[in-house]
Order: C-alpha cells, then sequence, then structure tokens
C-alpha cells in the first residue's frame, strides 16, 4: 500500500484503526522526499531525527487513548516562514540563513496538539514576495508536473510538496494569493481563510494586514479538517478574531440546492487562457447541474486591485522588515567600521532583488510628501474593493472564477518583467485586501497536463459556504472519473 | 515614462530602507520604481473623494492584558542566534564616535 497517496484524513484513520504505525507513516514520507528531493527541492530543511522521535511520541499518545483526532500521526510540511522551536527558519532568504527560533508558531502548535509529525521546512520565494519560489536563496523548486515549470508562489515548496506526495499535508501563508496560486498550478486544493481566522503568532510577517495561514492538502475534505485544527483565537496575535464557528467539516456536504453563485464578467478578461475559463465555465456547470443558480455579475474595480495591493504590501513589508538588521539573529556582514555601515551592508548583502524592490517601493509611499498619494490613495481603493464584494455578497453565495490567469509559466520566464509578474495575481489579491476566504480546487488539466484551478470566494466568516460548494464539485469530478 | 526618479530621490530612499545599492543597481532601481508608479498612477483614474482610508476589514482594538509576566528568562536560547554577542549581551559597533 502506498501510503503517500493517501489524503491525510485517509491515513490518520489507518493510524488510528492501527493498520498503520505513525513511524511507518513518517517513514514513507521520507521515502519520497528521498526519492524526488534531488529533482523537485520541495524542502529547505528536514529533520528526519526529531520526526521520527516524535513519531513514536504521537504513537505512544495514540495507543494511550489521548490523541484520537483525525489528523494525529500524519506527516506535515511546514512553510518555513513560520518559525519552529530549534529548527532552522529561514523565509528562504540569506538574511535569516542561520536563524533558529526559540518559539513555534501557533499554528504549528494547534497541529502539534493534534499530532501531526512535522517533516521538515519548505521552501518559497524570499520573504513570502513572488509567484514563482524561483526568488528562494536555496533554489528554485520545481512543479512535480513538469519539472521545466514553476510549482507558482510563494508556497511553491509546500503546494509541490503535497503533489508529489513528499507529505501528506502542508501549510502555507497566503498574501496576495500565495497559498491558491500554488495550489492550482500543482493541481492540489488550497484555502486561505478569512483574515484573522488563523494566528499569525509566529509567522514572519510581509504584509501583516494581509497575511494569513492556510492548509495545502489533496482534497476539500483534508482542508477542512486541517482548518478546523489550525484555527484559534490568539491574545498573542492582536488582529485574531474570536469566531462562532470552528466546525468547518461540518461542511463537507454534496449539497448546493438552491446556492447563488457569482462569476465577474470582468474576470472573464485578455489575458484569460481560454483553457482555464473553460474549466471555470465547466466548474459552473458541475455546480449548475447540482442545483446551484449561476449567474454573470459586474464585480467592478478588479483591474485597480494590483496597484493598491503592491502599495499596500510594499508599504508593510519595508516597515516589517526593518527588523532584519544584523543585530538579533541572522546574517551580519562580515566587514564594516560603524553601525550605519554594518545595518546598510547587512541588509543589502542579505536581501535578494525582489526584496529590495519591494523595501525602497514600501519606504518611498510612506515617505512624507508620497504618504498621501500613495499609501492613503491604496487604502481608500482598499475601502472601494471591500464595498464591491459587500455588494457581491449581498446577492451571492459564492463567487466563483479563475486562481490564475494561466497554468504553471515554465521556469524562467517570470521575473524579467515584474510587472507582468504582478498582473498574474489579478484574481487572488482582491481577496486578501478584502480579508475574505478563498479556495482553489482542482479543476482539470490544460492541453500540456499542467494543472488549472477553480477558485471560490466567500463572503468573510463563510468558510463553510466554499467548503461546501468546492466538496460538492469536487465529488462531481469524482464520479466523472469512476 | 511619466515617473522619472532622480539620483537624490533614490538615494533618499536607500536612506530610509537601509540600503545601499552599487551604481549599477541604483540604475535597475530607478528605472523599476518609475515602472511601478506609473503602474500604480492608475489608481488616480478612481475618485476617491469622500472615501476613509481601511487598513483593516474588521474593527481593530487594542488587546490589554494585566501586567503580569507570563514569559520566563530566554536569554542563553535568544542570544545564541545573535552575530556577536559578550556578557549576555547583544553586541554592536560603536554608535557615539
Amino acid at each position: 500500500m502506498d501510503l503517500m497517496s493517501l489524503t491525510a484524513v485517509e491515513l490518520g484513520r489507518k493510524i488510528k484503526a492501527k493498520e498503520v504505525t505513525v513511524r511507518e507513516a513518517v517513514l514513507a514520507a521520507y521515502d519520497k522526499i528521498d526519492e524526488k528531493e534531488a529533482e523537485l527541492n520541495c524542502y529547505v530543511t528536514t529533520t528526519k531525527e526529531a520526526a521520527l522521535a516524535k513519531a513514536d511520541e504521537v504513537q505512544a499518545k495514540i495507543d494511550a487513548g489521548e490523541l484520537t483526532g483525525p489528523l494525529a500521526g500524519v506527516p506535515v510540511a511546514i512553510k518555513d516562514n513560520m518559525c519552529t522551536k530549534g529548527v532552522l527558519t529561514t523565509c528562504s532568504s540569506k538574511i535569516l540563513e542561520n536563524f533558529v527560533p526559540t518559539f513555534t508558531a501557533e499554528a504549528v502548535i494547534n497541529l502539534e496538539k493534534a499530532g501531526a509529525v512535522i517533516l521538515g521546512k519548505t521552501n518559497m520565494d524570499e520573504f513570502a514576495m513572488g509567484s514563482t519560489t524561483e526568488t528562494s536563496h536555496y533554489g528554485a523548486t520545481k512543479n512535480p508536473w513538469n519539472t521545466k515549470h514553476v510549482p507558482g508562489g510563494s508556497s511553491g515548496g509546500s503546494a509541490a510538496a503535497v503533489a508529489a506526495e513528499e507529505c501528506s499535508f502542508a501549510l502555507g501563508s497566503d498574501t496576495g494569493g500565495s497559498i491558491r496560486q500554488p495550489s492550482s498550478y500543482c493541481g492540489v486544493t488550497g484555502m486561505k481563510p478569512t483574515y484573522g481566522t488563523v494566528s499569525r503568532y509566529g509567522l514572519i510577517a510581509y504584509g501583516s494586514s494581509l497575511d494569513q495561514i492556510g492548509p495545502i492538502a489533496r482534497d476539500v475534505t483534508d482542508c477542512a479538517t486541517i482548518l478546523e485544527a489550525i484555527a484559534s483565537y490568539d491574545p498573542k496575535d492582536s488582529t485574531s478574531i474570536k469566531r462562532d464557528d470552528y466546525d468547518f467539516t461540518s461542511a463537507l456536504v454534496d449539497d448546493v440546492k438552491g446556492m447563488k453563485i457569482g462569476i465577474p464578467k470582468d474576470y472573464l478578461i485578455e489575458g484569460l487562457n481560454p483553457e482555464v475559463k473553460d474549466a471555470i465555465m465547466n466548474a459552473a456547470h458541475k455546480l449548475e447541474e447540482k442545483g446551484a443558480v449561476v449567474e454573470e455579475f459586474d464585480l467592478s474595480l478588479v483591474e485597480y486591485a494590483i496597484p493598491a495591493y503592491y502599495v499596500i504590501a510594499c508599504a508593510e513589508a519595508s516597515s516589517n522588515l526593518a527588523r532584519f538588521d544584523g543585530v538579533k539573529y541572522g546574517y551580519r556582514t562580515p566587514e564594516y567600521n560603524e553601525l550605519h555601515e554594518m545595518y546598510k551592508k547587512t541588509r543589502s548583502e542579505g536581501f535578494g532583488p525582489e526584496v529590495k524592490r519591494r523595501i525602497m517601493l514600501g519606504s518611498f509611499v510612506l515617505s512624507s510628501g508620497y504618504y498621501d498619494a500613495y499609501y492613503l490613495k491604496a487604502l481608500r481603493t482598499k475601502a472601494l474593493i471591500k464595498q464591491a464584494f459587500d455588494k457581491a455578497f449581498s446577492k451571492y453565495d459564492i463567487i466563483l472564477g479563475p486562481v490564475a490567469p494561466t497554468t504553471a509559466p515554465e521556469i524562467g520566464s517570470s521575473l524579467a518583467d515584474p510587472i507582468k509578474m504582478y498582473l498574474g495575481d489579478i484574481y487572488t489579491i482582491s481577496v486578501n485586501l478584502a480579508g475574505l476566504p478563498g479556495i482553489s480546487v482542482p479543476g482539470g488539466f490544460d492541453s500540456k497536463v499542467l494543472p488549472i484551478g477553480v477558485q471560490m470566494i466567500g463572503n468573510c466568516f463563510e468558510e463553510k459556504k466554499i467548503i461546501r460548494a468546492a466538496y460538492a464539485f469536487e465529488q462531481s469530478l469524482k464520479a466523472e472519473r469512476i | 515614462m511619466a515617473n522619472i526618479i532622480s539620483d537624490e530621490t533614490i538615494d533618499y530612499v536607500g536612506i530610509l530602507a537601509k540600503l545601499e545599492l552599487s551604481p549599477e543597481e541604483k540604475e535597475e532601481a530607478k528605472k523599476d520604481m518609475g515602472r511601478m508608479l506609473d503602474y500604480v498612477d492608475m489608481l488616480n483614474e478612481l475618485d476617491t473623494s469622500g472615501v476613509e482610508p481601511m487598513s483593516h476589514v474588521f474593527p481593530v482594538n487594542n488587546v490589554f492584558r494585566e501586567d503580569v509576566v507570563t514569559n520566563g528568562d530566554d536569554r542563553d536560547n535568544i542570544t545564541a542566534n545573535a552575530p556577536q554577542k559578550k556578557d549576555g549581551a547583544f553586541m554592536v559597533p560603536k554608535t557615539f564616535v
């Protein structure tokens, strides 16, 4: 039996039923890692010894009846921007090449409490700034479906590791699409929850008002189950929200009868690959067959989300990344005479080009004389975008659309033109600006056999609606395959 | 290109961002930033008069707690990450010359 082809929930069930030991599951994951890692480069760090020790510990707790949850004993990979106590956490940057946190991110602690076993830390775009995982200081990750193509980003290592079966599931983070877009490119299921649902404590910040941690997994059931495990109110994160409902798995119901689904006409624009469009329309048709009411509508303001996002995200990044100064942790330049020279050389040598580009833009838009014209203008645009979504959700239960305009591009084809690369985020970015939940579910393949993701967007705190729609769509595709 | 970034501006941004750019990087940065700002200028097409800037989508309030120490002394582990340390403290170059 190939343990790594199972979903996280299936594997957890077998472990619970004593058909498989935790150690066997963890070793199966490392076998896959050994087999594929040289080609794919999904991980920055693997922690086999610690994982095997943990496996035995978790097994003992399962045997004693102390751990009974669905993820007990299931091997997981963590994006390398979440702090893990005693384990190198690099953000795929040179500036954190030797950083060993003294504490663990709250979302990861929640997973550990659920009995999941951490295999290692996954590769990403440096500081989560990118859409291809090519800006990593530790080399690019390859797309498991075709190694000439990127896995997407910035959670490219996590998505590729799930697709390549180098873990049963993974955690990613999403600031402008960084969970959903690589999930789409790698043919896996990824979800960004409502802002504030999962604690950001211990997540190395990029754009704090936009960042959310979420699951990347084999299917919708796994996603809902993982989200249920990691979501919590955390006083250590001042933007954490006490929710009324955390029972996301209760929405795993194959029923969309009467659900109102809107497809923004302004998503189906020039630049959207026709094969991707077909996949979206096919998803709409499948949901219609199950009784959903699908309609096209004008969302408006779609193209303004990208410039607003880059102003806001870069502004926050310039402030958040000021902490990397060569004093308390991480890289310090070897030669310097005085403090400011030390700061400047450390940062110039420690950050890659994309990170520097965003820090500079952020510093500029926050500087006196430009703050109103750029930063406040972007925040006002954000308010308008939120209003547009509010209006849409007064009519529709969920919004259906693409995740990205194309399937995974070839390695080396994106970085030369940053603005063109940023345009690829058009369908994901506004979701972060408005704080909404969004899920990417596999919706077929293009003619090059690269996966296409379908995005479902819900109103704030309405994860259950997108989980239900995504689950129903997934069941339709399954039924078709049989 | 509508936005021309001057040498003075890019030097000023370098000071704010605490980044030291080589002459080639500086030229590249001027071009990049000019292009990005041209793109961002698209926002000026929108009439946002009377719209309040929205920093957070939900009302966020300060979170207070009692002023009680809950974490222990973790100095050794924390300073273990320091590039340079001395007597349990972070070591930096002389700040007064």
